[in-house]
């Protein structure tokens, strides 16, 4: 029944700490591709054209709606009927990053909004270009708000990596899974990734709020 | 093949394959409203080991991702004597999940119920089960509903996952098809357009009469 083996977990803890990295890169990686994205989508539906912001905003909303594993799979498969070949890690930065750049862009929507009305105005009056206007007085006022969010993001799109497993990148689910049908052992190499999960986010979950603190402290908050 | 001959060659595929996914929204849902209440409870106790158990429990289900609770209860679990097929494998791993966020929003929706009704009912002689289930608990509904109805899109989404044990949802039959057509545009392309109907006309119009409903009934409107 319950045969935990400590010798076979030291044998694959190598395996599984490379794929840790693996993890790791693809969430920085995808984060990095949300934050930017995230900030067009959020500024496009700022723009005074309603059809771009129509557009943007059910985009978003559709994105948001549906699963990220449906997703990858879609970037995956339907570029070469087009033609268009991606790899593995391509077409999963490409998904994981705009299905988190949504989430992204309603944050910092939240955020430009919750920046009152009167530094808008005070911007205008020291006439300020558009871009000057985002640059210097509103989106420095809006990040404060719009931390947690991006924090509570960060340790997500976490979570959300291992589903890039189905198109095969070797992040942790993918080799704890290869390890199980190597050896039919599932217990430990499954048992081992919930333990990485919880040693990486549970911290991250705790740097975040401190740095969080130090910022709204910085700026006065 | 255009997409009306796919779908028309196709559609009773899709179809079932959306049934079971509508299928373990509903038991997911019920299963995680009730880990919600059970868990939010216990986080607010006087016990100090109902307390642990419930922080534990939230904490362990929010670190860790939904896909590594999905392999663990369906490839550790048996291992363990506890043998359970792969479709309540599916429902049970998404309800719990939910369950571990759903309890945060129902702690936070208690915390909002003001101290005045609280010594109200202790003034009238209520026991503290009656206090709860008769006055706490309706006001704390109608605080909480908004992010349930978030958490329930969530909720569909993260069914998706349990295509990767082989219950045969649209996830899954959407890859089964793709699998032996390579016509990948229109299936998961299809399966995205049920996924978005899904939310956006069956989820949120749902919360948000729940919403109303349930604010009229309290007098709130």
């Amino acid at each position: 029944m319950f045969d935990w083996k400590w010798d076979f977990v030291w044998e694959i803890l190598p395996r599984l700490l490379v794929a840790t990295g693996n993890t790791l890169l693809a969430a920085g990686a995808g984060y990095a591709i949300a934050l930017v994205l995230g900030l067009v989508f959020a500024l496009a539906q700022r723009t005074p054209y309603w059809a771009l912001t129509f557009v943007v905003r059910e985009f978003v909303e559709f994105i948001r709606s549906t699963p990220l594993l449906l997703q990858i799979f879609f970037v995956f498969y339907v570029g070469p009927q087009f033609g268009l070949r991606l790899s593995p890690w391509t077409s999963g930065m490409i998904a994981i990053g705009l299905h988190y750049a949504c989430y992204l862009s309603e944050v910092y929507r939240g955020g430009i909004e919750s920046v009152p009305r009167g530094q808008w105005e005070a911007a205008t009056a020291l006439n300020m270009t558009i871009t000057q206007k985002y640059r210097r007085v509103i989106i420095p006022q809006a990040i404060p708000t719009a931390l947690s969010g991006m924090g509570n993001y960060l340790v997500g799109i976490l979570k959300d990596t291992p589903m890039l497993s189905v198109i095969g990148v070797a992040e942790l689910i993918h080799v704890a899974n290869a390890i199980g049908s190597e050896h039919y052992r599932f217990l430990e190499p499954i048992t081992m990734v919930g333990i990485i999960f919880l040693a990486i986010s549970l911290p991250a979950a705790g740097l975040i709020r401190l740095l969080e603190g130090r910022v709204r402290r910085k700026l006065g908050l | 093949m255009t997409i009306l001959d796919f779908l028309a060659q196709y559609w009773p595929r899709l179809l079932s394959g959306t049934g079971v996914t509508i299928a373990q929204f509903f038991l997911a849902a019920v299963l995680g409203i009730a880990i919600s209440l059970a868990m939010g409870l216990m986080k607010l106790s006087q016990n100090r080991v109902l307390r642990g158990a419930a922080i534990t429990y939230i904490e362990i289900f929010r670190g860790t991702s939904l896909l590594v609770q999905l392999y663990w209860i369906f490839f550790v679990l048996p291992l363990f004597g506890v043998s359970i097929d792969k479709f309540t494998a599916g429902y049970v791993a998404v309800g719990m999940n939910i369950g571990a966020y759903g309890a945060e929003l129902v702690r936070g929706g208690i915390l909002s119920v003001p101290r005045g009704q609280w010594e109200a009912a202790l003034a009238i002689n209520m026991s503290p089960a009656r206090r709860m289930w008769r006055i706490i608990l309706p006001q704390a509904l109608v605080n909480m509903l908004p992010p349930w109805g978030n958490l329930m899109i969530e909720l569909l989404k993260g069914t998706a996952l349990v295509s990767l044990i082989s219950v045969a949802d649209l996830m899954f039959q959407a890859k089964q098809i793709n699998g032996s057509t390579f016509l990948s545009a229109q299936v998961f392309g299809t399966a995205l357009v049920i996924y978005y109907i899904l939310a956006r006309f069956l989820v949120t119009p749902f919360m948000r009469w729940l919403e109303r409903a349930m604010a009229r009934k309290l007098g709130k409107v």
